[in-house]
């Protein structure tokens, strides 16, 4: 498994898309960090980004790194490897590369000009949404065969996470407003994790806000260590299904 | 001439003549009451360290009590623990610690009742249910003391200094932590409250009603459950308060509620869930202030009206202003805003084109506070931006015509 996974990161690392995409990140960090004098506003212009291109790029390029190995991975198979480590090992040549690009492009520049809490949070939860939109490329990549199909999926699921899911949650909070509805809308947050990144990030900038008039709950809840633990958890979860899904779909599936 | 300054001379020393200083220890049971017995008007009573468990300790003469290295007197949680019911008293040096706890009456570490020209200075109040307690008292001095309790509830617990139907106070550097309100006042006018420093209190750090013509000046009011509640009051003034991390759902650093014609100027307000929220308040000017960092720098009800923002900074708010109608009959000019995108053409240093305070997004959870789980989403950048293009729900009127490029120097 080891061994997959140095020829994927070294595939990847030849092939050059993932160096240029941390040094996009690193400019793009270096520049609106340095551009504001409060960091904390550069801060949440980094979150804006990687709430935005974090998912869409990783989920986008690794639906297509996927279709593209396919050939290698068919020759593996043919060898006597076991059909799940290869899989996972795909998974995690690949994650390695881009949660490596992402920590050196965003991380570098927020550590050298502002290293605090929320910094390190902010490159947690961007470390995390590269592992699941991964995944979630995975489990696309298992799903379908047409390599067209599956990028459209990707394009989907990214759209839908970062887009439509907000959209409906907002339509849902208007129409049943009326209701106690506090709790039920954190359980549906679950539901997405670019919601949930978003929402580990603001526990660290924007506390007043949250605290303030939306409800005892939010604050109870989300204003303590519990909230943060139970965000991560949440993503946790997050990359693990989609991972044993593709796993388990892939064991039956004919290649 | 001469003759008569001596005839003024003689007069005072023989008055002083007559006066004398009684020593107290902690050697007998009631050894103050039976000392305040025994003196009369002008004497002092100087109270050595030790401890003292009285309570009720009437003063009915024109005295000065003084304590030597703060001398304690505890009340065992049964009643009160000084009653001065006579003019001119001075009480300096003492600590003064656990009165009882009543629902009938308020018990209070120093009652002044009905008086003038009291001087309360350098004492510490630990653990009362009331610290200081002022009852149609005027002309009286609160100075330089320490009021410490630690209060849980709301219901069994008192405030730091009390003030009612009392005018021309003075309340200057006092430290007050972990009451119900730290100062108090109902009915109070004329009076002034300068330097002191509330902290933790578990209701507001100042709560004031019906008391006009007040000025409060160079306090802190830091941390408190609900920051500072301002209410039916007119011609207050507060200059250059600070209103520190007031946190919490129903949290501001100044809730204003039928004022008028006072002025808010050179304040900070920093870290508060609600800088200020007023509510039927009319003709206030707010001037010089800065907001920093808090949830929203100010909540305006549309039932306000004709007030005045004029030459404040609003740095790093999540909101600037919310609103919860689309009247606006108060006047913003000339302020800092650090989320103005607009340009100055003329380098004037006065932005060409207005700046609505009102974000798209803060009208939304004005209505659904539940959509505040959303905030700074994708979604609701795209929301804002949209409103910012094409206005229809923000209200059009709420506008600063002449934003400054430049932020204020303001401390």
């Amino acid at each position: 498994m080891k061994t997959i996974m140095k020829y994927v990161v070294a595939d990847l690392i030849r092939n050059k898309v993932i160096v240029v995409y941390a040094i996009i990140l690193a400019v793009l960090s270096f520049s609106v960090l340095s551009i504001d004098e409060n960091p904390a506003k550069g801060l949440l212009s980094l979150l804006n980004v990687t709430l935005l291109f974090v998912p869409l790029i990783s989920i986008l390029f690794a639906t297509i790194y996927y279709f593209n190995s396919i050939e290698f991975i068919e020759l593996l198979l043919a060898q006597p490897v076991r059909r799940n480590k290869v899989l996972l090992a795909e998974y995690a040549g690949l994650t390695i590369s881009l949660s490596l690009a992402y920590l050196l492009g965003v991380g570098l520049p927020v550590m050298i000009i502002s290293p605090n809490l929320a910094a390190i949070t902010l490159l947690m939860s961007g470390f995390l949404l590269t592992l699941i939109f991964t995944a979630i490329a995975l489990l696309i990549f298992v799903l379908f065969k047409d390599k067209t199909k599956g990028i459209g999926a990707a394009i989907a699921a990214a759209m839908f996470f970062t887009l439509l899911f907000d959209g409906l949650l907002l339509i849902f909070i208007y129409s049943f407003n009326e209701y106690p509805i506090d709790k039920a809308v954190l359980g549906i947050t679950a539901f997405n994790p670019v919601d949930l990144a978003r929402i580990l990030m603001l526990l660290q900038l924007d506390v007043a806000v949250l605290m303030g008039y939306s409800g005892a709950l939010f604050k109870k809840f989300l204003g303590t260590g519990t909230g943060s633990v139970y965000v991560v958890i949440c993503m946790l979860f997050w990359v693990l299904l989609p991972l044993m899904l593709s796993v388990r779909v892939f064991r039956k599936k004919d290649l | 001439m001469p003759r008569l300054i001596i005839t003024i001379l003689f007069i005072f020393f023989a008055y002083n003549g007559n006066t004398k200083t009684i020593v107290v220890r902690a050697d007998k049971a009631n050894a103050i009451k039976n000392a305040l017995a025994y003196c009369t008007d002008g004497d002092t009573v100087s109270i050595e360290k030790g401890l003292y468990k009285e309570q009720d300790i009437l003063v009915s003469k024109r005295i000065t009590i003084l304590g030597k290295d703060y001398p304690v007197i505890d009340g065992v949680k049964k009643g009160q623990l000084i009653v001065v019911v006579r003019d001119s008293v001075i009480i300096s040096g003492l600590q003064l610690q656990n009165t009882g706890r009543s629902s009938m009456t308020d018990m209070a570490a120093i009652r002044l009742q009905n008086v003038k020209s009291v001087s309360v200075t350098n004492n510490k109040l630990v653990n009362n249910t009331y610290g200081v307690y002022l009852q149609n008292s005027h002309y009286c001095l609160v100075y330089k003391n320490t009021i410490r309790a630690d209060a849980k509830d709301e219901l069994n617990s008192g405030n730091g200094i009390h003030a009612w139907k009392s005018t021309h106070l003075l309340l200057q550097s006092n430290n007050i932590s972990g009451h119900r309100d730290g100062i108090y006042f109902e009915f109070v006018t004329d009076s002034r409250i300068i330097n002191n420093t509330s902290t933790e209190n578990i209701r507001y750090g100042l709560h004031f009603m019906f008391s006009h013509k007040d000025v409060y000046s160079r306090n802190s009011f830091i941390n408190n459950g609900s920051g500072v509640a301002v209410m039916y009051s007119k011609q207050v003034e507060m200059y250059y308060n600070t209103f520190r991390h007031n946190w919490g759902d129903a949290s501001y650093a100044i809730l204003l509620k039928e004022i008028a014609d006072s002025k808010i100027e050179h304040n900070l307000f920093d870290k508060n869930t609600v800088g200020i929220y007023m509510e039927g308040t009319s003709r206030i000017q707010v001037l010089y202030n800065e907001f920093v960092e808090n949830g929203w720098a100010m909540r305006v009800q549309s039932s306000c009206d004709n007030n005045v923002f004029e030459k404040n900074n609003f740095l790093s708010n999540s909101f600037d202003v919310a609103t919860n109608g689309t009247m606006m009959l108060n006047t913003f000019n000339n302020n800092y805003w650090d989320k103005y995108d607009g340009y100055d053409l003329d380098k004037n240093k006065v932005g060409d084109v207005p700046y609505y305070p009102v974000s798209m997004y803060s009208v939304v959870t004005e209505r659904v506070p539940t959509a505040m789980i959303l905030y700074r989403s994708f979604l609701t950048d795209i929301m804002n931006r949209v409103e910012k293009v094409m206005p229809s729900i923000v209200p059009d009127k709420l506008k600063d015509d002449n934003p400054l490029m430049k932020s204020l120097k303001l401390r």
